[in-house]
């Protein structure tokens, strides 16, 4: 990784966007600048995290007690802006890959490489696949899906499917898993798997939702580490403050006062509190609610038609993903609108009906212990975490905002729940705000500086990146639901 | 009886009728209740909502309460509650948060009362007060519980858990202004409804959320509380501090408890996940269900004894779509089926023996050889004189010692320690395993040995000076045992004479059929020997004549009990030996020059393990003929079932990891698995990790193998702070020392770490061994003579 200079080998790391695309292929003269930001993230300034960072030494207590490579690595830099919430978090992942559980070590890094896979993630990848090494794992894997033993590769299926359409998994995908056999998995190491699977495919979402960048060095050990590739345009990271950015966008974002936006929500999410007595909606009007915010979502990222190219438009593209792809199948494989699919064929999942606290956790607990309580604790802590603060305002409840984001994720993963007013997701999440949670969520992969300066333009970075932690958990616990739900129908 | 009519009465004349039956619903039922004259009973769901008749042979549906064409959110219903003063009124609770009342004395079809859109979230439970006509409770997934007037729009007070989700509210039956709420982070609270400001009591009952309460019908003040957690306690709240009185152990999260009528200590739960039946428990006997409800096909989500004062009916409804009444008489009860009887021997031959009370007076009296020999001791619980239940926790434990010496297991101590189990050829492996188990006085095991060595390692590998060796051995092996033994001495006092015959009789017809192994002539003998009064296995085992060591029972003893004799394990073939030897010569040449193959299998497994004068004509029939070492596959296997049948489970699991692949396939896979974890488990008995280590290691069945990658961590303290090191080994996060110098080189340690437990100096082993070679001193200059030993 060549910081020193401009040139261009340091550029092409970085995938151009296609406004960029279209400039550069306009003009032949290549031109990029050399991405201005360091540290641990690509859309926070670095001294905005380093700050946090030195005062706290909690941190570096949990990274030597809980970290797997012992080091203090970019993700964790971020996370450490909420340290509370960073504890669990280490402390879940360090259980589910060092401790005991009934997948071999190096099984679980390999599983975590194909996870990251499926959102094209190298710096997931790259961290793994180190890890795989360390701990043991055959090198020969690392050539590509090929070359691991079948059982390994049956996970595939189920990798695809949670990773994008999580709704389609059915117990018949589990009961082929489970089905005695050569290959066959135990359901203890099914759910290992699973846990290991949404947990980095959310984390993948962290990764491009914060930007994180590629740890510094890369000690490129063995011939297996990806070109580390980000997705962030250069051009994305060549201004640091992108307002005049959006024009060369040309996109549909309004360049509102940031300030007004701010009040403007603060006045919205009052309104709601108070008003919610009178405000008597009836329960038509709720589903139907529930339905427009599903369809909504449908438009939210395909109305920026800059990000709908389909993949093969670009050779870069090709070349990256073709690095990527040896730990995947069918990459064509993405996320598809679950408004799309119709209600007649699939019912929405009724988060009343299988939930977390009553269902998933019983279940998760009983076929491989003690993980329940550590994700149950992880969910909890990143849903009640607050600072009761919001930009220059303190004293806030941000119950409502919090809220709003987690269940606006379920609504797109096809979770309802029967006691929330979906209106309020319309109200308090503005259009730019729900592009960029749709990106992260869905198609991390596509996230941009651009969209993550677009909303909030008042919040802090901290608030920001709490903001990640909650679409981040709220997509591991839609996809858990989902994988849970398909194992009790087995088992019933 | 007397029950009976009690319950007739306490109905008011009309006992209540029905049989176990169960009717279709719709749609999955979240929650029933059963209305006061116990005739009907409402079930509601996500997309049902129903009054069902209780009739003496069926369900038959009443009243939807579902109307209005397009179905709304308020007809959701995670809860439901039928009103006990008033046939009329009932409540649900909405997943979208409402309470709802429904007047089932109106006109319209449309019965619904009365909407409360309160709660900001689900409302998880609702309940109407036991003898106040108009006040309804609801608790609700936002952390508050609200009480209603009937007779007012809105609430009348509003109570605030100050945390997450209330998960149950239950008003007491006896106190009048009282209710408990639980809640999902784990806690009780104890409220009084004229005081919403804040609690009477609090108290955490479960680690995770509270699923459910219920206030006991009778007992003032109790409360069972069900959790996550998998457990139903009974908590005492007329002591100042709420005492738990009683844990019940279930095996999935409990959904649902509800104390049984008129039966002090029952109560019914039924779970969220995974386990589908409905059990009942007597919370004194908190590990075997009473009785066992097993209709449902899918999680049990309601459950409702159908008369306050009627133990027999219980009502549930289903996630399978199904309503269900239980009589309790149709229950299954686990306890009849649970094994009366325990019995497990120590390591040392000490045999423990638990049965029903009732069982071991009645044996004792009747068996003649109780008592003399062994030492039993007694343990006797004391019964609860008001122990309603008959086979309550009555029962004795007895433990009967071996005599001293009697039992040592030195033999199997020093086997698994010396055995070379892998790491040379194979041959070299057989003959140093025979040697350990000849120096030992096993000399079967050893003649096995060396057995598969001849058939295994090809005759080219084995010299020829090996071969008379194993002749050599072979027959002084066979002297004594000519000598110190004589069957006849025995033979009489057993009165198995004729048995003797017979058995010889068997073994010719089995030379001739050519099919039989030695287990399974050893398996005959056993049903011969059942007639008679001595124990088959006694016949067996011992040798000696020692008529009356009923431990004997245990093959392992009969092996430890004779080192000194050559072939003390099975009576068979030493009568086989003594009978057969005369005619043997002519026998076994029939055997070599007939050219159908199979005679010779049948002949060595009849005898090549024990006798030593054919084996060697055997092997060298199979020296002339150069059979394939496959073609004895089949003998082999044979030979380990006899060996783990026998209790001598070493012997198969050495032999398996010894001759690996040529044999394994042979073998199924559970079997195999059963001798490794038996062979294990002794082992750790024994305390033999290293060699249980190796077993698993070489062990190439899956199960046995995930063995040693499970617990692998191994925790250590810090020597300065005396905290725990997590992280690693050899630096203190919390002291930033490095906790373990070498004495010698003064680097960390970060393996082997061997120290002195005389002045705690150490370092790496390699150094300390070294150093203490050369000086007596400690290396660190402290003055301390060490010793390595």
């Amino acid at each position: 990784m060549n910081r020193g200079g401009s040139s261009p080998s340091a550029a092409a790391n970085y995938l151009l966007c296609t406004n960029c695309r279209k400039v550069l292929r306009k003009d032949k003269r290549v031109r990029v600048s050399q991405p201005l930001t360091r540290g641990p993230s690509a859309f926070i300034p670095e001294k905005e995290v380093v700050q946090a960072n030195t005062v706290d030494e909690r941190t570096n207590f949990l990274v030597e007690e809980y970290s797997t490579s012992g080091r203090l690595d970019n993700i964790t830099q971020v996370m450490s802006l909420h340290t509370q919430y960073l504890e669990s978090f280490l402390r879940s992942q360090f259980y589910m890959l060092r401790m005991d559980g009934p997948l071999p070590l190096p099984d679980r890094h390999y599983i975590a490489i194909m996870a990251a896979a499926r959102h094209q993630c190298s710096y997931l990848i790259n961290m793994h696949v180190d890890e795989f090494l360390k701990t043991g794992g055959i090198a020969e894997w690392l050539n590509g899906l090929e070359y691991v033993p079948q059982r390994l590769k049956n996970l595939n299926e189920i990798n695809k499917l949670l990773a994008h359409r999580p709704w389609l998994i059915t117990k018949e995908h589990i009961q082929k898993l489970v089905k005695t056999g050569e290959n066959n998995w135990s359901l203890p190491e099914l759910v290992h798997a699973v846990v290991l699977l949404t947990h980095y495919h959310a984390l993948a979402s962290f990764v491009f939702g914060s930007g994180i960048n590629p740890e510094r060095d890369p000690e490129i050990s063995n011939g297996f580490r990806l070109i580390s590739v980000n997705n962030f345009c250069v051009c994305d990271l060549a201004n640091d403050n992108n307002i005049e950015n959006a024009s060369l966008a040309g996109s549909n974002f309004g360049i509102v006062d940031s300030l007004t936006e701010l009040e403007a929500l603060m006045e919205r999410m009052k309104r709601l509190q108070e008003d919610r007595e009178d405000e008597d909606a009836s329960q038509e009007e709720m589903t139907t609610r529930f339905e427009k915010e599903k369809k909504e979502s449908l438009f939210v990222v395909s109305g920026d038609t800059f990000h709908s190219f389909p993949h093969s438009d670009f050779e870069d593209d090709m070349i990256i993903t073709s690095d990527v792809s040896r730990y995947i199948e069918d990459p064509g494989f993405g996320y598809e609108d679950f408004a799309r699919r119709g209600e007649e064929h699939l019912p929405t999942f009724r988060a009343q009906d299988y939930t977390w606290e009553n269902h998933g956790f019983s279940l998760v607990n009983r076929l491989y212990s003690d993980i329940g309580h550590l994700l149950d604790e992880k969910f909890r802590m990143v849903y009640n975490l607050t600072y009761n603060t919001m930009a220059t305002h303190e004293d806030v409840d941000t119950t409502m905002l919090r809220r709003a984001l987690f269940n606006y994720v379920h609504c797109m993963f096809g979770i309802r729940y029967d006691d929330y007013d979906y209106g309020e997701v319309n109200q308090l999440l503005e259009r730019s705000l729900k592009v960029y949670i749709k990106t992260v969520t869905c198609y991390p992969e596509r996230t941009t500086k651009r969209m993550y300066d677009s909303y909030w333009r008042q919040f802090k970075h901290s608030e920001k990146v709490h903001v990640n932690l909650l679409l981040m958990e709220a997509r591991m616990q839609a996809e858990l639901l989902y994988a849970l739900r398909a194992i009790t129908r087995h088992l019933t | 009886m007397e029950k009976m009519s009690r319950v007739t009465t306490a109905l008011g004349g009309s006992t209540l009728m029905g049989r176990t039956m169960h009717c279709h619903l719709d749609a999955p039922a979240n929650a029933i209740s059963v209305c006061r004259d116990a005739a009907q009973v409402v079930v509601a769901g996500r997309s049902i909502f129903k009054i069902y008749a209780i009739e003496e042979e069926q369900f038959v549906e009443k009243l939807n309460l579902r109307v209005g064409r397009k179905p709304s959110l308020n007809l959701s219903c995670a809860d439901v509650v039928w009103h006990q003063m008033d046939e009329n009124l009932l409540a649900t609770a909405a997943t979208n948060g409402v309470v709802v009342t429904w007047n089932l004395g109106r006109p319209s079809r449309n019965k619904q009362d009365q909407l409360f859109t309160e709660h900001k979230r689900t409302v998880n439970k609702v309940c109407f007060h036991p003898t106040e006509a108009h006040v309804l409770l609801s608790g609700s997934q936002d952390g508050f519980m609200k009480c209603f007037d009937l007779r007012r729009k809105d609430s009348v007070s509003t109570f605030s858990g100050q945390s997450e989700s209330v998960r149950d509210v239950q008003f007491s039956i006896r106190d009048y202004f009282t209710f408990a709420s639980t809640f999902e982070n784990g806690n009780v609270q104890l409220w009084d409804i004229r005081r919403p400001d804040r609690c009477e009591r609090m108290f955490t009952a479960h680690n995770g959320p509270v699923f459910c309460c219920d206030w006991h019908p009778e007992d003032r003040g109790w409360l069972a509380t069900g959790g996550r957690d998998k457990m139903v306690k009974v908590w005492d709240m007329t002591t100042h501090r709420a005492k738990e009185m009683h844990c019940v152990q279930t095996i999935a999260s409990v959904a649902r408890v509800k104390w049984r009528p008129e039966c002090r200590h029952h109560l019914a739960t039924c779970s969220m996940m995974v386990d589908h039946n409905i059990y009942v428990w007597d919370v004194r006997r908190p590990f075997v269900p009473a009785a066992m409800f097993e209709e449902h096909r899918d999680v049990t989500t309601g459950i409702a004894w159908r008369h306050p004062h009627d133990p027999s009916f219980l009502l549930s409804g289903s996630k399978d779509s199904t309503l269900c009444q239980h009589l309790f008489r149709d229950a299954s009860q686990p306890v009849e089926r649970a094994n009366p009887e325990g019995l497990c021997y120590g390591l040392f031959g000490d045999l423990a023996f638990a049965a029903k009370e009732s069982l071991v007076a009645a044996e004792s009296g009747r068996k003649p050889y109780a008592g003399d020999r062994r030492h039993p001791i007694f343990f006797k619980r004391k019964l609860d004189p008001a122990e309603p239940f008959a086979g309550l926790a009555s029962s004795t434990l007895s433990v009967f010692e071996t005599e001293p010496g009697g039992g040592s297991m030195s033999w199997f101590v020093d086997t698994a320690e010396h055995y070379a189990l892998a790491g040379r050829p194979l041959a070299e492996l057989c003959d140093h395993n025979a040697r350990v188990a000849r120096e030992l006085g096993r000399n079967q095991v050893a003649q096995t040995w060396t057995m598969l060595r001849i058939i295994y390692c090809s005759p080219g590998l084995v010299p020829s000076t090996n071969l008379n060796h194993s002749v050599g051995k072979g027959s002084s092996c066979g002297l004594p045992l000519m000598n110190s033994f004589s069957l006849k001495d025995m033979a009489p006092g057993l009165g198995s004479e004729t048995r003797l015959d017979r058995s010889k009789g068997d073994t010719r017809s089995d030379t001739v059929l050519l099919e039989s192994s030695a287990t399974l002539v050893t398996n005959e003998d056993n049903e011969e020997t059942e007639g008679s009064d001595v124990p088959a296995d006694y016949l067996l085992g011992d040798v000696e004549g020692e008529e009356d060591e009923l431990y004997l029972l245990d093959p392992e003893h009969t092996q430890s009990e004779e080192p000194e004799y050559v072939l003390p394990q099975e009576a068979f073939p030493l009568r086989h030996e003594i009978v057969d030897t005369p005619p043997g010569p002519e026998h076994l040449q029939d055997k070599a020059d007939s050219p159908h193959v199979s005679g010779s299998e049948a002949d060595v497994a009849s005898l090549a393990p024990m006798d030593s004068f054919s084996l060697l004509s055997v092997s060298h029939a199979l020296y002339d003929s150069r059979l394939p070492p496959d073609f004895f596959s089949t003998l082999v296997r044979d030979m380990l079932h006899f060996y783990a049948e026998q209790g001598d489970v070493q012997m198969a699991v050495s032999v398996l990891i010894v001759v690996g692949e040529r044999v394994r396939k042979d073998i199924d896979e559970q079997t195999q698995e059963h001798w490794y974890t038996s062979y294990i488990d002794l082992l750790q008995r024994f305390r033999l990790w290293n060699v249980s280590n190796e077993v698993v290691k070489l062990s190439t069945s899956r199960a046995i193998s995930c063995l040693n990658q499970a617990s692998t961590t191994l925790h250590v303290n810090c020597s300065h702070c005396k905290r725990p090191m997590s992280s690693r080994g050899w630096v203190c996060d919390r002291c930033h020392r490095c906790a373990s110098m070498c004495a010698v080189c003064h680097h960390v340690v970060k393996g082997l770490f061997v120290w002195c437990q005389g002045c705690s100096h150490g370092g790496h082993l390699q150094h300390i061994m070294k150093w203490l070679e050369g000086s007596s001193h400690c290396p660190a200059g402290c003055g301390h003579l060490c010793e390595y030993s």
